[in-house]
This record gives C-alpha cells, structure tokens and sequence, in this order.
C-alpha cells in the first residue's frame, strides 16, 4: 500500500485496473442497448475530459471542440475506409486508425491553439465558434473527398470469431470506447499531477505570478490547446466506429456547445466532473424522453409536447443545477462528502 | 483503513458479485429466437423523425399524420388481429441523435421494422446498423438513390421517387412547353441537387442548363445566386429546392425584379407550405410548375383525398390536412398493404419477401417498383400547376427510370379505395 | 462590375441587419460584462409577440411596439428571475444558464407556436429600387440603415451624455466600487438587460423577414454571424458593431457571390483570424487586450 501511496503513476495504473475490470464485468451484465450507450459515454468521456484540461485547468474557452471531434472521426473514417479498399483489414488496424485520428486532430489544435494564445474571453469564444460552424461546412466545399452532408460510410471489422458467433457487437462496441476513455482518464490523470499541471493551473489563477516564475505563456497554451485536441480526436475517432458512419450534421455547433455545458455542469477542474458530464450527456436526453412518456395526455397536447418537453426538461436542469451547484455535480458530491465526515468522525 | 483501501475492498466485492452473475449467461453462442416486436395482439413499428430545431417545420406532421391512419385500422380490427402501434422518436435531424433513437427502438424496445425514416443524412447513418442486425427498413422518407441497393442493404426500401427521376420528368416538360427558352439550374448542394440536376441534364442534354447555381442550408442569404441567374438572363428556373428556400428565392427574384418560369421539385412545391410561408407573397406562386405522385389534399373530389380526410378528421384534426398528412397516410396504407401482404404468420422475411413480391395499388399515380432487385419506391410523377389559390395535376402520369431510359406515360388508372379504407392484401 | 455593385448593395443590407442585432450584443456586454447566448431566442419570443398582435389587430406598427415592450419585459425577467442567481465570479456559470434559457425558450415556442415557418411582413416594400438595371437598396432597406442609425446615436448618447448610462458602465467595470459610490448595481443590471433584449427584438423584427420566416430557431444563424461581426468590431464599441456587421454581410455576400455559398463559414472564420491576430480585442478596441 506504501508504494502506491508513494507513486502517483502506478496509483494511478492500479486504479484503471481496477476500473477495467469493474467495467468489463459490467458490459457482461448488460443489454446491447445499455452498452451501446456505455460505449457513447466513453467516447464522450474522451472529448469531456480533455475539454476540463483546458477550460477547467487551463482557463481557456473553447466553443468548438465539436469541431474537434470532427476532424478526429473523419481521419479515422478515412484511414478505415483506404486501408480496407486496400486489402488491410482485420480489427488490428483500429489502434492505427485511431492514432492518426489522433495525431491529424492534435495538428488542428496546435494551429487553433496558436492563434487562441493571443485571445481573450468573448474574442478567443469567437474564434472557436467560427471553428465550430467552418470545419463541418468544409465537408461540403471537399466533397469529393468528404461527400458533403451525406458523409462516408466507415469500415469497421465484426467482432472477432473467437468471441462466438453471435457475440453481441454493442459489447465489442463498448470495450474499444472503453480501452479508449481509460486510456484517455490515465494519460490525463498523470498529466494533471505533473509539473506540466501545475503549470496549466498556475497560467490560469495568474498569468502576470506565473510568467514571473518562468512559465512559457504561449506555449503552456497551446500545449494545453493541443492536449485537449488529442482528446477530442480520440473520442471523435470512436464516435465514428460506433456509428459506422461520420456526417457534418452529426458534429454541428450543439455538439460544441453540449459538451461545453457537459464539463460545466458535471463540475469543472476535476477530472470526475468529466465523467458526471459525459454520463449526463447520454442519460439526461433518455431519461427526459421516457418522462413524456408516463404522462398520457389528450393527443393534441401530447403532439405538442413531443421532442419539445424534453428540450424544456433538460434546459430547466442546466439552469437550476447551475444557480443551486455552482461547483456542478461534482462540487455537490464534494461538498456532501464534507457533510458526512464532519458528521462521522473517522480514527 | 485509508480511503484508498477502502474503496478498494468495495470494488472487489462488487466485481466478485457481477463475476458470480456472469457467469450464468452465455449469450454469445446462442442464436435470438421469436420474431423481435410482434406479439398475438400487437405489432411495434418505429421511425426517427425531426420533431423540434429547423428541420422540423413541415416533416413533424408526417408521423402523427401515419399514426392517425393506423389508430383508425386498429379500431377496425387492426391486421391479422394485431394493432400497430407506432412508436416515433425525434431526432432534430441530427445523424448523431439518429444513431441513439433507432438503436433504442431495435434493441431496447424491439421494434419488428423501422417505418418511413426521414432524411438522407440521417438515415444514412443506420443502414449498416440496420442491415446487421436485419430489421426491415421500410420505405425511407427521402428521394436519394442510396436505398435502392438490394445487394448491400437487403431489408432497406425507398419511397419517394427519386431525384433523378424527378429531374428526367420536369425536364421532359421543359422540352416539350418552352422549347428555346434558357433553362437554368438552382439546387441544394448535396445529393439532392446533384441527382436532379443529373435528371435535368440526361433529357435536355449536357450543355442545355445555361447557368448552375447552388446554396447550403446554413446560409440564407440567395440573393448573390438568384443575382448570377437573373445576370444569364435565364427564363426558366429548376429548382431543387426545400419548401423554405423555395419561397426564399421567388421573394428574392421578386425584390430584383426577376420573373422566370419556376419548374420545382416534389419536395419544396407544395402548395399549402409554401403559400404558409410566404403569406401575402403567395401571389407569387401563380404559374409555378411542381410534380407530384400522392393525390391534392385540396382535391376533395379525388376519393382517395376524401378517403383520408375522413380519417384525418376523427384521429388527428388538431393538425393541418395538407401534402404532409397525405404522405404520411399513404405511407401507412402500403405499410398496412405490406402487413396483409405478408401474411399471419409474421416475420421479418416473410414482410421483406411481400414487399419484394410488389404489385401494390393505391392512392399513388405512378408505380411502385419494388421487385427482387428494385428498392426504390414510386417510379413516376405528374405535373402540377398552381392558379389562382389551388394547385392541379395536369397532363399524363409519367414514368421512367434513374438511368438514361426515355420518359414514358403511364397508362394505369389509379383504383377505387376500398369499401373500409383498409387495403386487403 | 454590374454584378460587384449588386453584390455590394445586397451585402450591406444583409449586413445592416447584422449590425443591429449586433449592436445588442455590444450593449449587454458594456453593462453585464457577459456574451449572452441567449439573446437571439430572446429575440424570437418578443418577434413572435409580434406575431400575436400583429395577427389581431392587423397593425404592423401595433406589433412592433409589443415586439419592443416585449423585449424590454423579457431582459427585465430573465435578470430578475434567473440570471441575478448565477454565480457572477465564474463567466462560464453565465454562458451555461444561458445557454440553458435558448432550450427552454425554444421548447415553450415550438409548443405554443409549432415548429412551423410563419409568414412576416414588412412595413415598407422590399422590391429594390434600380440604377441602370442593376438593383440597388429597397425602402425596407433603407428603413433598417435609419433604425441602425438611430440605435448607435441613441446609445452613444446614453453611454456618454447621461448620468444613467455613466452610472451602467460604472457597475459593469467595478460593481463594488459602484456600490459604495452609491450606485443601484443591481438597478443598473436590470436595466442593461432589459435595453439590450429591447435593441435585439428590434434587430429580429429587422432580419426575420429577410430570412426563412419567424421559427423558434430563427435567429440561431443570425445569432453566429453578429457575434461575429461584435467581435470583428470590438465588443465594447457600437461603431464597432456597425463596421463588423457591414463588414461580415459584405464578406459573405462576395464570397457567396464569387466562390459559393458553402465557402462562406470558412471566409468569415479568416476575417476573423486576420483581424483578431493584428488587434486582438477587435477593430475598435480602445485598449490592446493582451500582450504576449
């Protein structure tokens, strides 16, 4: 116990075990639809999390992380559909798909976060929105390489055999997000409690302290930028494989402005209010959907409601969560958590 | 105990608990038995729609329109014994929303088919899904040529008649009433506009369409294109245009000072929308050549618009009876032709296979055309005009194919509706 | 050249109306100090006020009156009842709660209204008025560069020759300060919200009828562009606001008229970028935002 008390690193390594493999039992439980949505979740998570690096720690504003994800899934689509009309198939390409998901999306960060470096509040709000609506939009201008509104079809691989032959693909579906987010969660955890972390946060609680310390402005910001953007790729990337199909309409400026309101909503600078926000994201439009669906009302009314009350629902919440937690879900848990140990004294 | 070893031990205990239920189900070897959706009493059918956001104007009244058709055969008995219960979910129009609604209709709430999805981007997304996992996927609300791959997607089949075709048949009228007028080309740019223009250009031939202009639904503003063709002095306009961006640019031509021969597509030329949107502008419309394949909803005296109205008016009449109600019935009624079609015994080949077996008449003009190898839906179309406050259908029933075949009349006679509204099989 | 005039005339009309929503933005920011996301489906509930009473009583001019007493009322309650609430020390807890009123203003007008396109008339023609064949500016054009004009004079005025508007800024820069000096801060906010949601049911009965037609979502597109052009022009500055809407309709009306309209997001996402990386707090930006 010692030794993981002393080292961050394989504390860490033992916690994403641990989590592994609570998770992998859980996919065993669960129905294909439920694993559909644990696969989104993780897929979203990737996105969420590297968002709460930079907003939460970092302090810069994106508005176009959508944007991000795009850029991630089309690489990967791509990458999925030449490698198999190249003969190259097989689930082992996946991870090299991914990485170049990865890689191309962390080079479109690095050019955002080099311009973001000089901006501000509204002016940097700006930039990212202008992001967030060109880059779908340059689907249509390409379209022979990215076939407009319509988009590509991606390739993926059935599971393997060896898993049975009707092995359930929405479990197949959820290990890859999952290898994916906690990968993701590690690398980020490990980087929040490094020097590097401390200078993100150092950077956002005061630029004039920190640059008298020796911190590099510019480039912790756009390191950060790029960071975040890895992130966005990879669950950009996986978003693709679960819908075996990327499209512009599918990452539009709502996408970036829900994960936006994901990461605030779940709590901001931790990275477990990534995960409150991503779980939120997947369960709030479900749940809001089957609340219509208790209450039997004459159809008129009903044909009114329909898509529009769930709206309705999910925007009050934003607004109540906000004024009654300003920390988000996981300042709430926080601030709980006091309560109960003040109450009980532990030896 | 720290925290760490604490959680720990919480952890361990709850894996040892899943590990212990795990271990009783083995689903990945066993094939699913008993037809998904489809009880003694009841048939579950689903479909994504766009029922908020901007896409929603007009296409949310589809669905509703559908399930008022079905509400009225369940009253009657329903088919084979069993009611249809239609459970359609929003999508905004958002392929991602897409993805998550038709997997919670096949896997959570196993539906038996999916009816009428909306929108080519949007359900572009879930043929693969679809097609692994075999659900029906029948008769797609949209005109792209993409459902019509019986080979890749066995159980997807369209229903509008596609752009091409609907492009080859304007421009047969082109030919044949303005001969030596210049003939221009205003589309939405993706398949939609593609398709029709390819249409256009198959019958008037390659350099014919003088001047080609296109606009993206995020940007409003028309005025530079609608500009560009006034400037090549066109006299004849397609447009392959959505109801909104219809009225968009016969309000933009007018404030120019432009009057050219509007010839629009299927889906932004009805009537009832456009005169909506354009309110007092409705003057505007006057002489606007559209097709269409379903009967007018203002014809009261075509039986089968009588037929609808009827049903429309006991389950649904809070909402408009318009070209919208009209589809979504007649969506219903094939859909219900299919079901009888299909027999007792259901299942989902045995529907896929009455489908494929074709031969169903209805209130559409033009053919269907499913057969082993077809799954794109109304092969035809007949022209429509507006003059005064009304909209009619005139001249013959054409019909010809997405390919380079010619532009035939149709000679069939529609048939009478039946006695209960309720197609035998 | 007959086709770059067209373009010309045709951007600036465009880009009037841009600038008068813009200008709202510009007015909120000086007096709360935030970019308020939900401004544009504020706009749309006053505009369909509009609607309401222009329907019964047939007055275009009654309409537009309650789309503006409409406006004030809404700025007036969502400050009141919602935004005095939020936690004012993070700037993102009051993007987020606005971001959570344009769902729940849209949802109430899809139910009330529908999601349908509703008809919207103008008070004056829209037909262009012609120079040698080429149309130029319509009187409804003309209409919106006068309201436009009389907006960014109004508030000059306000911002600088009234003891209210001094006292409005003075909030927005140094609330405690203010307080102490004896300022009603929270007077102050209420009114800048209530003048801003004024200034931008104004602007949406200007663009509405220049665009698809009145729908919850009608001023979503709109809401990107003018926050475009406050940007380009310098939050803080109503001429600003009126140079960075010009300036985007122009942009997207050449582009669209010279290379397509799908090039037009990327066009204005490099006239952000090129004015943003020379003066990086916007074009009228009295003072340089940051220094590297």
């Amino acid at each position: 116990m010692s030794i993981l008390r002393n080292s961050t690193l394989l504390r860490h390594l033992a916690l994403t075990l641990l989590a592994g493999v609570v998770l992998y039992l859980l996919t065993l439980q669960l129905e294909p639809f439920r694993n559909f949505q644990l696969a989104t979740v993780a897929a979203y998570l990737c996105a969420t999390a590297g968002l709460t690096v930079l907003v939460g720690l970092n302090g810069q504003l994106s508005l176009g992380h959508g944007a991000l994800m795009a850029v991630g899934a089309y690489t990967v689509a791509l990458s999925q559909n030449r490698l198999s009309d190249a003969g190259v198939t097989g689930n082992q390409v996946l991870p090299l798909s991914l990485a170049l998901g990865v890689l191309v999306t962390m080079a479109a960060g690095a050019v955002i976060g080099l311009a973001a470096a000089r901006l501000r509040g509204p002016y940097l709000a700006g930039v990212t929105l202008a992001v967030a609506i060109a880059v779908p939009a340059a689907t249509v201008t390409f379209d022979e390489v990215f076939n407009s509104e319509q988009g590509l079809p991606v390739y993926v691989e059935p599971p393997p055999l060896s898993l049975g032959l009707y092995f359930p693909n929405e479990r197949w579906q959820a290990w890859i997000a999952l290898a994916g987010a906690l990968l993701t969660m590690l690398l980020l955890a490990n980087l929040v409690r490094s020097r590097i972390g401390r200078n993100l946060r150092a950077v956002r609680d005061d630029e004039v302290a920190a640059r008298l310390a020796g911190i590099h402005l510019a480039r912790t910001q756009v390191l950060a930028f790029v960071v975040s953007a890895a992130c966005a790729g990879l669950g950009g990337g996986l978003m693709a494989l679960l819908a075996q199909s990327v499209s512009p309409g599918a990452f539009s400026l709502t996408l970036s402005l829900f994960l936006l309101m994901a990461v605030v909503i779940g709590g901001l600078g931790s990275l477990s209010g990534a995960v409150w926000g991503a779980l939120l994201l997947v369960a709030l439009p479900d749940l809001t959907h089957d609340t219509t669906d208790w209450v039997t009302l004459s159809p008129e009314v009903a044909q009114r409601l329909e898509g529009n009350l769930p709206l309705a629902v999910f925007g009050l919440t934003l607004i109540v969560v906000m004024i009654a937690a300003p920390g988000g879900v996981q300042g709430l848990l926080r601030r709980l958590g006091a309560l109960v140990r003040r109450r009980v004294p532990t030896r | 105990m720290n925290a760490l070893t604490r959680r720990g031990v919480a952890l361990a205990a709850a894996a040892a608990l899943l590990t212990a239920v795990a271990a009783c189900s083995d689903d990945a070897n066993t094939p699913p038995a008993e037809v998904p959706g489809v009880s003694a009493t009841e048939i579950l059918v689903g479909s994504h729609m766009p029922l908020t956001g901007p896409a929603a104007a007009g296409y949310s009244e589809i669905a509703p329109a559908s399930k008022a058709y079905f509400d009225y055969v369940n009253a009657n008995g329903g088919v084979h014994g069993r009611k249809i219960n239609y459970k359609f979910l929003d999508d905004g129009y958002n392929p991602a929303n897409t993805q998550t609604v038709v997997r919670k209709l096949v896997l959570e709430d196993k539906v038996f088919a999916i009816l009428n999805g909306l929108g080519t981007p949007t359900h572009t997304g879930v043929l693969d899904f679809l097609k692994t996992n075999r659900v029906p996927d029948l008769f797609v609300a949209s005109g792209s040529r993409s459902w019509d791959q019986p080979s890749k997607y066995p159980t997807t089949f369209g229903f509008n008649t596609d752009y091409t075709v609907e492009g080859k048949i304007l421009a047969t009228h082109i030919k044949a009433t303005y001969a030596g007028k210049k003939v221009c080309f205003f589309g939405q740019d993706d398949d939609f506009g593609r398709d029709s223009l390819v249409g256009v250009e198959q019958v008037l031939g390659a350099g014919a369409v003088v001047a080609k202009e296109k606009y993206v639904t995020s940007n409003t503003n028309v005025a530079p294109q609608i500009g560009a063709l006034k400037a090549a002095g066109c006299e004849v306009v397609v447009l392959a245009t959505v109801p909104g961006f219809t009225a968009l640019s016969m309000g933009t031509a007018a404030r120019i000072g432009f009057k050219p021969q509007w010839v629009v597509s299927n889906v932004g030329s009805d009537y009832q929308t456009l005169a909506k949107t354009l309110g007092a502008g409705k003057v505007l419309l006057e002489g606007m050549i559209g097709v269409s394949n379903l009967p007018s909803p203002v014809d009261a005296a075509d039986p089968w618009t009588a037929m609808f109205k009827k049903i429309h008016d006991q389950y649904n009449s809070a909402a408009p009876f318009n070209g919208n109600a009209v589809y979504g019935m007649s969506v219903a009624y094939l859909f219900v032709q299919s079901l009888q079609a299909a027999g007792k015994d259901l299942t989902r080949e045995g529907l896929i296979a009455a489908v494929e077996k074709g031969g169903f008449k209805g209130p559409w003009y033009a053919p269907l055309r499913f057969s082993k190898d077809d799954h794109s839906g109304f092969g035809g179309h007949r022209l429509t005009k507006v003059s005064g406050d009304s909209q009619e259908f005139f001249g013959p029933v054409y019909e010809t194919d997405s390919e380079s075949g010619p532009v035939n009349e149709y000679g069939e006679q529609r048939p009478t509706p039946p006695a209960n509204s309720i197609p035998s099989a | 050249m007959d086709r770059f005039v067209f373009l010309t005339f045709d951007g600036l009309s465009k880009g009037a109306v841009l600038a008068a929503f813009a200008l709202a933005l510009v007015l909120i920011w000086r007096a709360a100090r935030i970019v308020n996301f939900a401004q544009g489906a504020m706009a749309v509930a006053a505009a369909y006020a509009a609607y309401s009473v222009t329907s019964a009583t047939g007055s275009y001019w009654l309409g537009f009156g309650a789309a503006l007493a409409g406006g004030l009322l809404i700025g007036l309650v969502v400050e009141r009842a919602v935004m005095r609430f939020v936690d004012h020390t993070s700037p993102l807890a009051e993007v987020i709660v606005a971001l959570g009123l344009v769902l729940v203003f849209q949802a109430l007008l899809g139910i009330f209204y529908g999601n349908e396109y509703l008809p919207t008339g103008t008070p004056f023609s829209r037909t262009a008025l012609t120079a040698g064949g080429v149309p130029l500016l319509s009187r409804y054009d003309l209409f919106v560069f006068g309201a436009v004009l009389l907006v960014v004079v109004a508030l000059a005025l306000l911002f600088t020759r009234t003891p209210v508007g001094l006292r409005m800024r003075a909030s927005a820069f140094a609330p405690e300060v203010s307080r102490l000096l004896g300022v009603n801060v929270g007077g102050m906010l209420t009114l800048g919200w209530a003048l801003a949601s004024a200034v931008g049911a104004l602007a949406a009965m200007l663009v509405i009828p220049t665009e698809l037609g009145l729908h919850p979502h009608a001023m979503d597109l709109v809401f990107v562009s003018a926050f475009t052009a406050a940007v380009v022009g310098g939050l803080d500055s109503p001429v600003g606001a009126v140079v960075g809407g010009l300036s985007v309709g122009l942009i997207l009306s050449y582009v669209s008229g010279y290379l397509g309209s799908d090039v037009t997001p990327m066009a204005v996402l490099v006239l952000l970028l090129a004015v943003l990386l020379v003066r990086p707090g916007g074009l009228f930006s009295s003072t340089v935002a940051r220094q590297v």
